[in-house]
């Protein structure tokens, strides 16, 4: 699998997917800069965490006009398979790829910690190798987490069984525990709570490795 | 200080510099007619005591600073030790106390970022930062409300700088006195990984070749924030906001990506940060350090604002901006890479043979110095020292607990020793991917992943200890942070430390730090953790109230990489150790601890009694018992109460049954705060009682782990039972902030 990891300056767990997916996973990754108008031959984009151009107007509200999302939204419309963990998750929200918005935590504050998610699907590419409502210990590390969306996009959401992940300790607020979410074509993926950051147990968790498992046994499937 | 629009050098403007008759005599001196008004300035700013440590330079020579490890000791940006491996690391604390007071958040913030600078100027990749804090405590009846608020302050500043960044904050200290009340310490500590042949110093080389500044345009903030750390709070000070500095920490994190790839393009010579002085502080250390002057013209300064004199450019304190010396010919190289980063990139200048650091401002010649004096030749003080000062008594006042459980659980719930989930929480501690043992531990481990080994580190200060004996204190300070890597299996390897006190123009608090730094140096030396680099403040004084004083210890060890030894126990039915034994302890040495200040409201007598050879053996006993035990906890603030409480805390559930047979006093067997002290769970203690014989430390079985409570006895009377749950519920709320989650 090509994993490609998109670096917008002022990204900061860009080295960290990439060292989950190259050196925990052994596949391959590389990383692609913001000012670049093509992805390269990638099966897998991820939109890492951090603070993509300072996040200074709004999270993601800068980072959705970079060069390179133009590539990502045709990689999307293609039905590549992009991820977006913590600012990439806002990111992706910015841009329309994914529905909703993050708003300010309802404590108010950063917080990073170890909590509990639960896949609520298993029909994605992200998640088909968890198990419905089983706890996964994954950090989270934010202070603009708070999933919204209006009643209507929320129930269609459900509907539509595109709820990814949901909290089973909510840390932000976040309507009806949703950690993580898909798009329609289920091709696009966000979540809050960061994966590659539990992929290994002597850094805190493995509960994020599920994530990297699915997406490498979607990709092999597809071949 | 307001800045004077006059040009003319009059006694009112130098005493506004804050430069004495003598050093201005000093000045006329070197340069062989009267200084201009930058230069004025200049020579002001480099000679403060901040940038000069006039007042303790001379005294700062004691500390050891050579070890078989140490690549780089103090003079540079930052400390350096080998590794192993081919790779080093580069540390250093730095203290950003008297801005945080003026304006908490930025205060705190600019505190990471300058300390971020100084470790990725050398080369290092930061990747860890941990905070030593000082503050009024929030009850506090006058001051309470704003103690709160600058706590807020600078815990949301250095969340915003350091999750913005990108470097895990993972670990530190707080500490809440009446002293800190106008004057709170934020001590902040970096460290960071590279290669050992890929260092850069701050050296300028090679006569002709350009200097180029990077990074944020410079502006008018911060202009005379180092003179303004070097003098004591008055209630003008609260005018002096606009000399705060302004962060911008996503600035910096491309800074810090440019310049590591600027290095590696192989045409960067020299390089240092401008914090403190600004641009006036890199040019002149780099020009002195090489042995060379350097040229510049204010003009090709990148400048945020318009009409900026040459003194506002010299003594600006913008942040996140950098000053290098690169390969002629080889500019572009450099620029190709700032402009990649979207960063300012300039050529302000070059390198000369001449030795003075020259400033052109329109073409005009406005500054010219001879470097080495400026920066090598400030004036150096032998402070008169006399007895340090001592508020309180010796004597003890009569004390008798009615209600051991109530007193533990007023200590757990006080504000040193509470969990401060609350402040780390606001933290990214994890980003990178490395932090096997994050803040709430005895020491925080963070792995290196190009070396398979990991580097642990631990901040410990005690102003309590030190008002009772500076000396004492800070030997006690040195001990703790060595103990507390042993505890989870490090071997010290080497030291900085942030030297916080009061003015030293009064005799009894130059004595205090005179004193300290000499225990400092003994401690330091035996326990063969040199003295890489720190920093000195003075002048921790508002409205004439001194703080305690309070040198701070940033120890780093070394240890291979594995799964970490915590202090929760794990299981029940396991044997509870306590290695180095229940100690001893007298009234005397009871008035610095927890019990004496939680419960008693008191201070008296001296610290807990060192025996620096037996703490030495209880280190390399735990060191090597680590793979035995189940879990750790050294014991410190609260003593062995607190230490069998916090290591039952953490969800698991299992707490202890002690049983112990001494003759001394409840209060001092439970609650004494001797070192030499840390407490085992282990499936093995036949195993570790013959490594603590071996070491000739005591290692008594004092009990079992148990299920939900804690119960301690002492020759077969109950002294505390009390379940895990409500003492955890009195730990964890004693910051008085509502947890912020879950929701």
């Amino acid at each position: 699998m090509k994993f490609g990891v998109i670096v917008f300056p002022g990204s900061n767990c860009d080295h960290d997917a990439w060292y989950a997916a190259s050196h925990n996973f052994g596949q391959e990754a590389r990383f692609i800069w913001h000012d670049d108008h093509s992805l390269g031959h990638v099966d897998v984009v991820i939109l890492p965490g951090g603070f993509s151009y300072g996040d200074y107007l709004r999270c993601g509200a800068i980072a959705r006009f970079s060069p390179v999302m133009a590539a990502v939204r045709k990689f999307a419309a293609d039905g590549g398979l992009v991820a977006g963990i913590c600012n990439g998750f806002q990111i992706l929200v910015e841009s329309g790829l994914l529905p909703g918005a993050l708003m300010r935590n309802a404590g108010l504050k950063f917080v990073c910690a170890p909590v509990r998610i639960a896949a609520a699907t298993t029909n994605s590419p992200f998640t088909n190798a968890c198990e419905i409502g089983r706890p996964l210990t994954v950090p989270v590390a934010h202070g603009e987490g708070y999933y919204y969306a209006d009643e209507r996009t929320l129930d269609e959401l459900e509907a539509e069984d595109r709820v990814a992940f949901r909290y089973i300790d909510n840390p932000n607020g976040s309507l009806r525990n949703i950690a993580g979410v898909l798009n329609a074509g289920r091709n696009v993926m966000g979540m809050m709570p960061h994966p590659e950051r539990a992929t290994e147990a002597l850094v805190g968790s493995t509960g994020g490795r599920a994530v990297f498992e699915s997406l490498i046994g979607a990709l092999t499937l597809a071949r | 200080m307001s800045a004077p629009t006059s040009e003319l050098i009059t006694p009112e403007l130098i005493a506004l510099h804050q430069l004495s008759e003598s050093e201005y005599g000093k000045i006329l001196n070197i340069l062989g007619r009267e200084p201009s008004y930058p230069e004025l300035g200049i020579f002001s700013v480099m000679w403060s005591e901040h940038c000069s440590y006039k007042s303790s330079r001379l005294h700062l020579k004691k500390l050891p600073t050579t070890g078989t490890r140490v690549v780089q000791g103090p003079g540079e940006n930052a400390g350096i030790i080998d590794i192993g491996g081919g790779y080093a690391i580069a540390f250093k604390i730095e203290s950003h106390n008297h801005p945080s007071f003026i304006e908490p958040f930025q205060g705190a913030a600019t505190g990471v970022g300058g300390i971020l600078r100084d470790i990725f100027t050398m080369g290092a990749r930061p990747i860890a930062v941990m905070d030593s804090l000082r503050f009024g405590p929030g009850s506090d009846p006058q001051c309470g409300a704003r103690n709160r608020r600058i706590l807020e302050g600078v815990v949301s500043g250095i969340s915003h700088y350091g999750n913005c960044f990108g470097v895990p904050t993972v670990g530190g200290e707080t500490i809440f006195e009446p002293c800190y009340n106008g004057n709170p310490l934020v001590n902040v500590f970096a460290l960071g990984v590279f290669k050992k042949d890929e260092i850069f110093y701050a050296k300028a080389s090679g006569i002709g070749n350009p200097v180029i500044y990077v990074g944020a345009k410079t502006g008018r903030d911060g202009i005379h924030g180092a003179s303004m750390a070097s003098a004591e709070f008055t209630e003008e000070s609260k005018q002096k906001r606009p000399n705060v500095q302004m962060g911008d920490p996503f600035l910096e994190k491309l800074l810090l990506e440019a310049c590591l790839e600027a290095m590696r393009t192989g045409a960067v010579l020299g390089i240092q940060d401008m914090g403190a002085a600004g641009l006036t502080c890199s040019t002149c250390e780099m020009g002195s350090r090489g042995g060379l002057g350097i040229e510049i013209e204010l003009d090709l300064v990148p400048q945020r604002e318009t009409g900026m004199t040459p003194y506002e450019i010299m003594l600006s304190e913008s942040q996140e901006r950098m000053l290098l010396v690169a390969e002629k010919g080889r500019e572009e190289e450099v620029f190709r890479v700032f402009h990649k980063w979207g960063l300012d990139a300039a050529a302000i200048g070059a390198v000369t043979g001449d030795g003075l650091l020259r400033v052109r401002h329109h073409g005009d010649v406005v500054v010219e110095i001879p470097n080495r004096e400026l920066a090598d030749e400030a004036p150096l003080y032998d402070r008169p020292h006399a007895q340090p000062l001592r508020l309180a008594p010796m004597e003890a006042p009569e004390f008798a607990s009615a209600d051991l459980n109530g007193d533990l659980r007023t200590i757990l719930s006080s504000g040193d020793v509470c969990s401060k989930r609350w402040i780390w929480e606001q933290y990214d501690y994890m980003v990178r991917t490395n932090t096997i043992a994050g803040p709430g531990g005895d020491a925080a481990i963070v792995r290196i992943k190009e070396t398979g080994t990991s580097v642990a580190m631990s901040l410990d200060g005690n102003g309590r200890y030190c008002a009772l004996s500076p000396r004492e204190g800070a030997r006690l300070a040195v001990a703790e942070c060595c103990r507390n890597l042993s505890t989870v299996g490090a071997t010290p390897a080497a030291a900085t430390n942030n030297l916080n006190f009061g003015n030293p123009e009064r005799p009894e608090i130059m004595a205090q730090l005179v004193e300290a730094i000499e225990g400092i140096a003994e401690a330091c030396a035996f326990f063969d953790t040199p003295i890489t680099g720190g920093n000195v403040s003075l002048y921790n004084e508002t409205l004439g109230e001194g703080i305690f004083p309070t040198p701070v210890m940033g120890i780093v060890g070394l240890l291979e990489t594995r799964a970490p030894l915590t202090m929760n126990f794990k299981a029940a039915g396991r044997v509870v150790i306590l290695l180095g034994g229940v100690g001893a302890c007298d009234t005397t040495r009871f008035g610095g601890t927890q019990y004496a200040k939680a419960v008693l409201n008191s201070m008296w007598g001296l610290p807990p009694a060192l025996d620096m050879e037996y703490e030495r053996r209880v280190h390399r006993a735990m060191r090597e018992i680590v793979p035995l035990a189940e879990s750790a906890h050294d014991l410190s603030d609260g003593g062995l109460a607190v230490a069998i409480a916090e290591s039952s805390f953490g969800g698991a559930g299992f707490g202890a049954a002690i049983e112990l047979n001494s003759q001394m006093r409840p209060e001092h067997l439970l609650f004494h705060e001797g070192p030499s002290r840390i407490l085992i769970s282990t499936s093995d203690p036949e195993g570790v009682e013959c490594i603590a014989r071996a070491h000739s430390v005591e290692a008594p079985r004092i009990g079992v782990t148990i299920e939900s409570t804690i119960r301690v006895s002492n020759n077969g009377v109950e002294l505390l039972s009390i379940d895990i749950a409500s003492a955890e519920q009195a730990w964890q709320g004693g910051l008085g902030f509502p947890a912020s989650w879950p929701v």
